[in-house]
């Protein structure tokens, strides 16, 4: 039971991450009295002040600002009929805490599904002919369309300040940006940012056989800008600390630099840290919160009466809370039935390094987000059908990095010994990458739930995963290989090792692909199979809002964080214009 | 010490450290700066405060030959990796860990780490299974085996072919400690000096990676042309 309770306040906002900060901001501005809850520590731009986050072994070894598996793991398994065991250890994700979340250390690629990727599961009805497709997939379209999207889209990438080509603009297809992206209303805010050597490379190649490069869309702001809150973000200055890293040069579209300075100002806005949300309280009837109950740092449980409440957590949070406060039905995979839990997916990633004795790359001196990318395999723009796969995949050459730790160096290179230490010095910054990066479909069997032995520092239970690699997606790698072994080819390097998922993987929780875990929450045009409502309202209990990563039906190639800023966004218009002035469900069942 | 072949220097590195000095610096409760700085100036005045005498004459024996001085570019004992792994296993390596139980120790290989020890115990009862298996074997402690049974000692580790279960540890394997033993060893080399390995960021010179600097503006677009500058390091030192 609370032993204390708080001043009541319009909205609580559970989590501070881009989510948080920007429902945050939407609804402060509109009037509310907003106060957010940060399971994590304080941060700001202060703390990451030169030369601090310079520094791979704090950041990119020991995880310093990500969340620790001792107060964050999860339970995973590959399958219904095996016992889940905890991450005891972060390997294939690292989620964040703390102020800025996951928006702190991103790498900054803001790339924007296409039209297709929304409405994927009308293309693969008029597509794919009956059979063709896995059994148990249950991909479904999100429940707006682009046009609806797109404003809120464009709002996110002038409040980060997007540095990029322009693909479509109004429908007009522009040279040099992505001739497969959706029409855009305006074009990108900022020009490019600079090419690296790799980026050059690969560009030529992918355009020499017939692919459509262009540089990655970065959230790694090319020149100075000034976004519609009033933040100022710096002109990246290619550090070469990025992804797991906070930005020492005010450089990243964080919530950091994009929101909270012109948030904190804001006299109707205050947030406590290190306030774990334990559970939403509801009211008798079940169909409304009262407000959340947290553990502060000091050993007390704190309630906080709320008229709204936003779980703005990362998607394993705010799944997990909705179960653990009985909100809507837990998804069962045997009945189909519920929808709490329903649609977990991931992503798939691989790729070749490629090794050229007499080129040097200079990898440190690089944005995270520095790279060059094709869509040209994504849903309706290659021969899905007759490959019998759905889904796609950016295929692009990045530079994140040249922290030396981990290191990648040629096959055959001893892993120790005098034959190691002459290999770092004779290869590193020697090498370039050409990656994968597939998009994840929903299944039947694929879902979360409460694990029924292991518990977090509180006492509650952990989250479990049920998930595994699935035929398609194993195809669909097979099929990049072969396109990434085409643009080797053409780059003739000295030598290459390749690291792929074979057709009988399994997943593999020790080996890192990305922190792009979706679904569990989703939203869609029914109760019967989806959690949440097109403005990410819950279904069952009208004044919780869930805005991630886990609204996602099944997860697309481009990477996560566009479409998170637009849903929050146009979820938080939804709360101003509707929900305010007649609070209820604000779509009919 | 100029005209000191790379084999001679090595044999003096591992002898000079071989016998424990008594004394020592603690480093315990110092700014990690502090400490590197105290711990720079060499290896042999170093006193361990996770490991104990034994064990470190283990590790210092194991990381000469992970990161030998052999050939081209700076060992693991002139670059002071061991204190390096004594600092973080004295520190909070490992506190991050999720140590619930129940474990389930036969658990496959995907689903991860699922032992119920710390890293410091991964390190200590490891080092003794090992010492166990040497003095089964060879009849002798594992730093005193000759240069190519120390190699192939940790070949065998690292192939799952050194048997911790007749030496105390059932469920510890070797691979572990041996995989372990190698990052840290690695990291330790190519961490910033302030964690007390990397010394004279001699790791960062060899391979030509410029640490701390972190601000290129004017490299980004130069392609194919060597970087003319040193590192720098968190502290501020220029190598």
């Amino acid at each position: 039971m609370p032993n204390i309770t708080n001043d009541e306040v319009d909205v609580v906002v559970v989590g501070l991450g881009w989510a948080g900060s920007l429902m945050s901001i939407e609804l402060a501005q509109a009037g509310l009295k907003v106060r957010a809850l940060e399971r994590g520590e304080d941060r700001s731009n202060a703390d990451f002040t030169y030369p601090k986050p310079a520094d791979q072994y704090a950041y990119g070894v020991r995880n310093k600002i990500m969340v620790t598996p001792k107060d964050g793991a999860l339970t995973v398994r590959h399958n219904m009929q095996s016992t889940a065991l905890p991450t005891r250890q972060w390997g294939a994700f690292v989620p964040g805490t703390g102020v800025g979340g996951s928006g702190l250390h991103w790498t900054g690629v803001l790339i924007r599904p296409t039209p297709t990727d929304i409405k994927l599961k009308t293309y693969a009805d008029q597509a794919y002919k009956p059979g063709v497709l896995g059994e148990g997939m249950q991909i479904q379209d999100y429940p707006f369309t682009w046009e609806e999207i797109e404003p809120y889209l464009d709002k996110f990438d002038k409040i980060c300040g997007l540095s990029g080509n322009t693909g479509n603009l109004q429908g007009r297809i522009v040279e040099g940006g992505d001739p497969f992206e959706g029409p855009r209303s305006s074009p990108f805010p900022l020009p490019a940012l600079e090419d690296t050597l790799n980026n050059t490379m690969f560009a030529e190649a992918a355009r020499k056989l017939g692919y459509h490069p262009f540089p990655n869309p970065s959230a790694n702001v090319s020149r100075a800008w000034k976004n519609p809150y009033g933040n100022q973000i710096a002109p990246c200055n290619y550090c070469g600390y990025c992804s797991k890293y906070p930005c020492l040069n005010y450089s990243k579209a964080s919530p950091q630099t994009a929101v909270m300075d012109s948030l904190k100002r804001m006299d109707n806005f205050d947030y406590r840290t290190n306030a774990n949300v334990l559970r939403v309280e509801l009211h008798a009837d079940g169909k409304t919160a009262k407000g959340v109950t947290y553990a502060d740092g000091q050993g007390n449980e704190v309630f906080q009466p709320a008229k709204i409440v936003v779980l703005a957590g990362f998607q394993f949070v705010n799944v997990r809370l909705m179960l653990l406060s009985g909100i809507g039905q837990p998804y069962s995979p045997l009945t189909g039935k519920g929808t709490i839990g329903r649609n977990y997916a991931f992503l798939s990633v691989g790729g070749s390094t490629l090794f050229f004795k007499d080129k040097t790359f200079n990898p440190f001196a690089t944005a995270g987000a520095t790279g060059q990318m094709f869509n040209d395999i994504s849903p309706g723009n290659f021969d899905g059908p007759a490959l019998g796969v759905i889904g796609g995949a950016k295929i692009h050459s990045s530079q994140a990095t040249g922290t030396p730790i981990g290191t990648a160096l040629p096959a055959g290179t001893p892993e120790w010994g005098q034959g190691w230490k002459e290999g770092m010095q004779d290869w590193y910054g020697h090498s370039m990458k050409v990656s994968i990066s597939t998009g994840c479909m929903s299944y039947r069997e694929h879902y979360l739930d409460l694990d029924p032995t292991y518990k977090d520092p509180w006492g509650q239970p952990l989250l479990r995963i049920t998930f595994d690699w699935k035929p398609n997606e194993l195809k669909l790698q097979q099929h990049l290989r072969g396109i990434v072994g085409d643009i080797t080819k053409e780059l003739n390097p000295d030598s290459v090792s390749e690291s792929y998922l074979d057709m009988d993987s399994h997943w593999d929780i020790t080996k890192y692909v990305s922190t792009h875990n979706v679904g569990g929450a989703i939203m869609g045009d029914s109760p019967e199979t989806s959690a949440l409502n097109r403005y990410l309202q819950s279904w069952d209990v009208h004044n919780v809002f869930v805005p991630g990563g886990n609204a996602f039906p099944q997860n697309f190639q481009a990477n996560p964080t566009a479409l998170i800023g637009a849903l929050t966004l146009f979820a938080a218009q939804a709360i101003k214009d509707q929900y305010l002035k007649n609070p209820g469900p604000l779509v009919q069942a | 010490m100029l005209i000191a072949t790379q084999t001679s220097r090595r044999k003096f590195l591992l002898s000079s450290l071989i016998a424990l000095p008594a004394m020592g610096i603690a480093l315990n409760g110092l700014s990690a700066a502090a400490a590197a700085e105290l711990a720079a100036p060499s290896l042999d005045s170093y006193s361990p405060i996770f490991f104990t005498a034994a064990e470190w004459t283990f590790i210092l024996a194991a990381c000469d030959r992970l990161i030998p001085a052999d050939g081209r570019g700076p060992g693991a004992l002139e670059t002071n990796v061991p204190i390096f792994i004594d600092q973080q296993l004295a520190g909070d390596l490992g506190s991050e860990v999720y140590l619930e139980g129940p474990f389930d120790v036969n658990a496959p290989a995907t689903l991860g780490y699922q032992l119920p020890f710390t890293a410091q115990q991964i390190y200590r009862q490891g080092i003794a299974a090992l010492e166990g298996w040497c003095q089964a074997k060879y009849g002798q402690y594992f730093a005193l085996l000759s240069l190519s049974d120390r190699e192939q000692v940790l070949k065998q580790m690292q192939n799952g072919q050194v048997d911790f279960a007749a030496h105390g540890e059932p469920v510890l394997k070797a691979k572990l400690l041996f995989s372990e033993l190698l990052n840290i060893t690695r990291q330790g080399w190519l961490a910033d000096p302030i964690y007390g390995g990397n010394k004279g960021m001699k790791a960062w010179i060899a391979i030509g990676f410029p640490g701390a600097r972190a601000s290129y503006l004017e490299w980004v677009a130069q392609h194919n042309v060597p970087y003319p500058l040193g590192p720098v390091s968190l502290t501020g030192q220029r190598g």
